[in-house]
Order: C-alpha cells, then sequence, then structure tokens
C-alpha cells in the first residue's frame, strides 16, 4: 500500500484571456465568457499531479488524473488542453442551469462530480481562478468533501499516504502535512508546468472525457445557477479606462521634476 | 438589532486589536450588535478595546487545536458562535486565511460568501459589499440573499471609530466541536519571516515597486521608499530572479494594492502586474524604454535611467527636507 496508484483530480477553468478587455453583461452581471482559455495558474495545478502520478509509474500503472472542469460546452476546451498535457481522463460538468452560479452553487455542484469518481486521493487547485479571483472554490470543496485542506502550497511532496506542503505567507513559512484524502490548492511558485507535446496531443485525442449533467449528479436547477446562488451582483459600473498623463524623458533633472510632481500632490 | 459577527485572531497576536479589526468592529457596530468572536485569550487590555468599539458580547475559544491546524478549527468556531448568536452577518479580514474561514463558514452555514470587499454599507436592512473586479475593471456592489451573509473586508475599508459610550463585554468560553476533517491537515513547523521594518504593501499609502529593469539590485528602489516611508513592492520578474521575496510581488499572482502613489520602477506594465496596481489613486512610471505598456496608464511617466532619475529624487527630497 506504501506508493499504491493514485486517484487525482485536477480542477481547470476556462476562463476570459486576462490579456483582453474583460466585460459583465446581462441583467445579472454575469462575466462574457467568449474568447477564453485554460486558467494559466491551473496549469501549476496539472504540473503537480502529474509530478505526482509520474513519480509512480504515471498512467501505466493505473494512476489517474481526471481534468474536471464545469462551464459551457465550450469549457471542454480546458479539459482537451488538460489531456494533451497529460491528463488521463476529463470529466466535464455542463448544464443551462449553471450559468450565473457563486461559488456556493459551483463548489456544491464540483463536490457532486467528485464523488462520481470514486475514493480520491487528492484534489489539486489552482491558488485561484483567473477571472473570479476569489480563492474560495478550493476550501468550500474541502468543506464539503471532508478533505483535508491545505491551500497556497509552494511545494507539495507525497510519502506514502503523507502529503507534506511548504506554505509561505506574509508573516510565517510553515510545513504542513496531512494523510490522505486531501484537497491542496498550489501556487505559482510550485513548479514549472510542462507544456503539451506533439505525442501529448495525437495521445489526447483517444482519452475518454466523460460528460455530466445537473441530473446525472443528482442535482436540481434550483440548486445551481442564479437560482441556488447565495449572493447576488446587485450593480455593476465599468471604471473609466486610465489615461496617459504626463510623459518626459530625462535630459538630467527628472529625478527633480519627479519631485516637483509629488510636491504638487502633497505626496512629500 | 441582529449580532454582526467580527473574526479576532489572537493566537498570532499581541493582546491588542489590529487595525483591520477595529474598522471591522465599526461596520459592524453601524449595521447591528457588534459580536466578537476570538481565536485565543482575551487579554484585559483587549477586552477594553472591543468595549471602546462598542462590542457587547465577546465568544472565544482557547482550545489548542486552534493553532495546531490550519484554518479548519478555526472556522469551526466562527460558524457555531455565529449560530449561537443567531448572526445575520460574519465579517473577516481579507487575508488568505480570512477568506478561506469565510469559505467553510459560508459552507457550515449555508451563507452566501463575499471576497475582497473594498467597503462595505448598511441599507437599513442588509450588509452591501462592494468591491473591485476583473484587475479593476469594474467595480460592483453585492448582497448575499441567505439568511447569513459571510463578507471578508479589505483594510481600511472605513475609518475606524470608537463607540459614543464604551461598554463591559460579557465574555463567554465556547467549547468548539471540531469536525474529524478540520483536524486534519497538522501545522508542522511554522517560522516568523523576517520583518523588513517598512509598511506592509496593503496598508502603505505610498509603494515604489521595481522590476525587470532594476537587474537585481533594489537599492535605489528601497532608498526612494525608505526616504517616502514607502513599502517595496516587485514585478514577477523580479520576484522570480530572486531579487527580492515573493512576499513583495504585486500582480494577478501577488498582492493586490490601491495605494495613494505607486512608483512603478523598471517594470514594463504587463497584464500580471497591471492587475495588481491599476487601482492605484496616481501612477508614477520610471522606465528607460518610452514604449513600455506602463505608461499608457501612468499619470506621470519619465523615461529614464533608473539608477540616475531614483538617486538624484531621493537627494533633492532630503534637500527640500533641509
Amino acid at each position: 500500500m506504501e506508493n499504491s496508484a493514485l486517484n487525482i483530480v485536477v480542477l481547470v477553468k476556462y476562463v476570459p484571456d486576462a490579456q483582453f478587455d474583460r466585460h459583465l453583461t446581462g441583467d445579472a452581471r454575469t462575466l462574457d465568457r467568449s474568447e477564453s482559455i485554460l486558467s494559466e495558474l491551473d496549469e501549476y495545478a496539472l504540473e503537480a499531479a502529474l509530478a505526482l502520478t509520474d513519480a509512480r509509474g504515471g498512467a501505466k500503472a493505473g494512476n489517474v488524473v481526471t481534468a474536471l472542469t464545469l462551464g459551457p460546452a465550450s469549457a471542454a476546451a480546458a479539459v482537451k488542453k488538460s489531456l494533451q498535457i497529460g491528463a488521463t481522463q476529463g470529466l466535464h460538468v455542463t448544464d443551462d442551469a449553471l450559468a450565473g452560479s457563486d461559488a456556493s452553487a459551483t463548489s456544491l455542484a464540483l463536490a457532486a462530480a467528485i464523488k462520481t469518481l470514486g475514493p480520491v486521493d487528492l484534489v489539486i487547485t489552482g491558488m485561484a481562478s483567473t477571472d473570479g479571483e476569489t480563492s474560495i472554490i478550493p476550501a468550500q470543496l474541502a468543506a464539503r468533501l471532508g478533505l483535508a485542506q491545505i491551500t497556497f502550497a509552494s511545494s507539495l511532496e507525497l510519502d506514502g499516504t503523507t502529503v507534506s506542503a511548504r506554505r509561505d505567507g506574509d508573516d510565517f513559512s510553515e510545513e504542513i502535512q496531512a494523510t490522505l484524502p486531501a484537497l491542496v490548492s498550489v501556487t505559482d511558485q510550485a513548479n514549472d508546468p510542462r507544456y503539451p507535446n506533439f505525442k501529448g496531443i495525437l495521445a489526447a485525442k483517444k482519452k475518454k472525457v466523460t460528460t455530466v449533467s445537473l441530473a446525472d449528479l443528482g442535482l436540481a436547477a434550483s440548486d445551481v445557477g442564479l437560482a441556488g446562488s447565495l449572493t447576488r451582483v446587485t450593480a455593476a459600473a465599468e471604471r473609466p479606462a486610465r489615461t496617459a498623463g504626463t510623459i518626459i524623458t530625462d535630459s538630467g533633472d527628472a529625478g527633480i521634476q519627479l519631485v516637483d510632481f509629488l510636491a504638487a500632490q502633497k505626496l512629500i | 438589532m441582529t449580532a454582526i459577527v467580527v473574526y479576532i485572531d489572537q493566537l498570532d497576536a499581541s493582546g491588542k486589536l489590529s487595525v483591520t479589526a477595529t474598522q471591522l468592529l465599526t461596520v459592524a457596530r453601524g449595521a447591528g450588535e457588534a459580536v466578537a468572536v476570538v481565536a485565543g485569550g482575551v487579554a484585559p487590555e483587549l477586552l477594553n478595546e472591543l468595549g471602546a468599539y462598542g462590542v457587547s458580547r465577546v465568544l472565544h475559544s482557547e482550545q489548542a487545536e486552534l493553532g495546531q491546524f490550519l484554518v479548519a478549527p478555526k472556522a469551526d468556531l466562527v460558524a457555531q458562535a455565529a449560530a449561537a448568536v443567531a448572526a445575520s452577518a460574519v465579517l473577516v479580514d481579507n487575508s488568505a486565511a480570512g477568506k478561506e474561514i469565510a469559505a467553510r463558514v459560508g459552507v457550515a452555514l449555508n451563507a452566501g460568501v463575499i471576497t475582497d470587499a473594498v467597503s462595505v454599507s448598511y441599507d437599513g436592512e442588509a450588509l452591501v459589499a462592494h468591491k473591485s473586479v476583473l484587475a479593476g475593471s469594474y467595480t460592483v456592489e453585492a448582497r448575499a440573499t441567505s439568511a447569513v451573509a459571510v463578507i471578508s473586508v479589505k483594510a481600511h475599508s472605513v475609518e475606524a471609530a470608537p463607540a459614543a459610550a464604551a461598554v463591559i463585554p460579557a465574555v463567554e468560553l465556547v467549547d468548539v466541536a471540531f469536525a474529524p476533517s478540520s483536524l486534519a491537515a497538522r501545522v508542522v513547523t511554522r517560522t516568523p519571516r523576517a520583518a523588513s521594518g517598512r509598511p506592509e504593501l496593503e496598508d502603505a499609502r505610498i509603494i515604489v515597486a521595481g522590476g525587470r529593469g532594476v537587474d537585481g539590485d533594489f537599492t535605489p528602489v528601497e532608498e526612494l521608499a525608505d526616504v517616502l516611508g514607502a513599502a517595496v513592492g516587485a514585478s514577477r520578474a523580479a520576484t522570480d530572479a530572486g531579487w527580492i521575496s515573493h512576499a513583495s510581488q504585486v500582480g494577478q499572482t501577488g498582492k493586490k494594492v490601491s495605494p495613494q502613489l505607486y512608483i512603478s520602477v523598471g517594470i514594463s506594465g504587463a497584464i500580471q502586474q497591471k492587475a495588481g496596481m491599476q487601482t492605484s489613486k496616481l501612477i508614477v512610471a520610471v522606465n528607460k524604454d518610452a514604449e513600455s505598456p506602463i505608461f499608457e496608464i501612468a499619470d506621470f511617466g519619465i523615461v529614464g535611467d533608473l539608477f540616475k532619475v531614483l538617486p538624484q529624487a531621493v537627494e533633492e527630497i532630503k534637500k527640500r527636507r533641509g
């Protein structure tokens, strides 16, 4: 049992590309999800999972890394990319009723989906989504699934059934240990994510992606989406774009001009 | 008047209220009966301060588990205390731990959770959280639709103000029933990080931040910061290069800051950086590349050599102060 095969779930989110302008739309002020990509921060979670399973012989030895996403049909692209990078299989929760789900409704549906994957050793997530940026889904999932919760791991090791992580907080550095099963969120310091290679892209075409609806998970439409959410955005305003101010080129006295500017703003 | 719980961590604290805690108590008192839930002991000085902020009830636990594991036992304390006083809202600070406590309390109480509030108002019926989303490109207001609202609130949400009349709080010891999975992530070692003596990034009025352009030498950035009483920040390029601690990183995967003044030095201003600082009141940029995107959002920009501009500014500030 010391180094038995692992059953790992990695959460992957399909998010609007942060390189471009992003917008809230509609009466419920939800995010326009066109022009989306696999959340960059989820690549660290996937890499952490693959490193752990590689160390135990990978898929050949029975290790499973399931890329789990929740979102519209287009979100399947996040799963596909994860399979190309190296995940073993995909699970896509999709249902029109999920639109507008807040963290509570989202974590409820994700927890139900994870339960369909049998006894899970690890759930690994990124440190945040790059759209909502709240970082609360990992904690809510751990609470709902009764898993040990280790968040913001900047390194992750597994020895038998003991998971060890280092956390670098503002005030403390900590070493945390838990016995599997556990949920771990990893930071962008945890590893260097691998890229999909040609072999991986070909192999991904043969991997299984299961698509499930709310009914498949035993949930009702009213449990999720706007109906099942416990928060509402009641107003939204686009902040006026910042515009460039005075730009000067140093001709020997820019440091003094900088101080003049600070003095005029009463900042010194 | 309904109870509004404010969570106060005294496990790593000195027996005094943090500045953020005084702000949360001020918000709570404006919307209901402020109830403090404290992890750790309630020292006499702390009790006096709580009374000064109008807290009538204090619930606390000194159970060892609160400090031996990551946040889950603290969330059990907050959820059980909030249920005991039939709270209509729970307020926590917006630290990583605060947000996770909020997340778990939300699950335990089937309550809506709102994080990253920059301010909280009271509309006469419920608390309304105001926040900045999508890297500062929108401001939104959000409310919980559940019986209980859980909100994590950033520093400086409100001007802290003591109550008109101080009260003497009733103190109750709580015996928390911890869930088995709450006692699973054990803290094996805990090492305090060295204090820089400079302000914390999230609290600072002024931040001077360095990027790739400092080329390994943060001295000019630190000297300007010190003469301005500012915090020192950095771009991801600078922290990834190992020139400065990751705790100093401002950006999408670092701190999100909105100081009065952000001085960006040798930072190009790509989205990763902008996501963490573009809600600053004023932005000053120094960069030798005139094409850097940072100049598109700077109120005052200098195209020049930071190793000349910054020392000259430091000397000039010292000279003017005589």
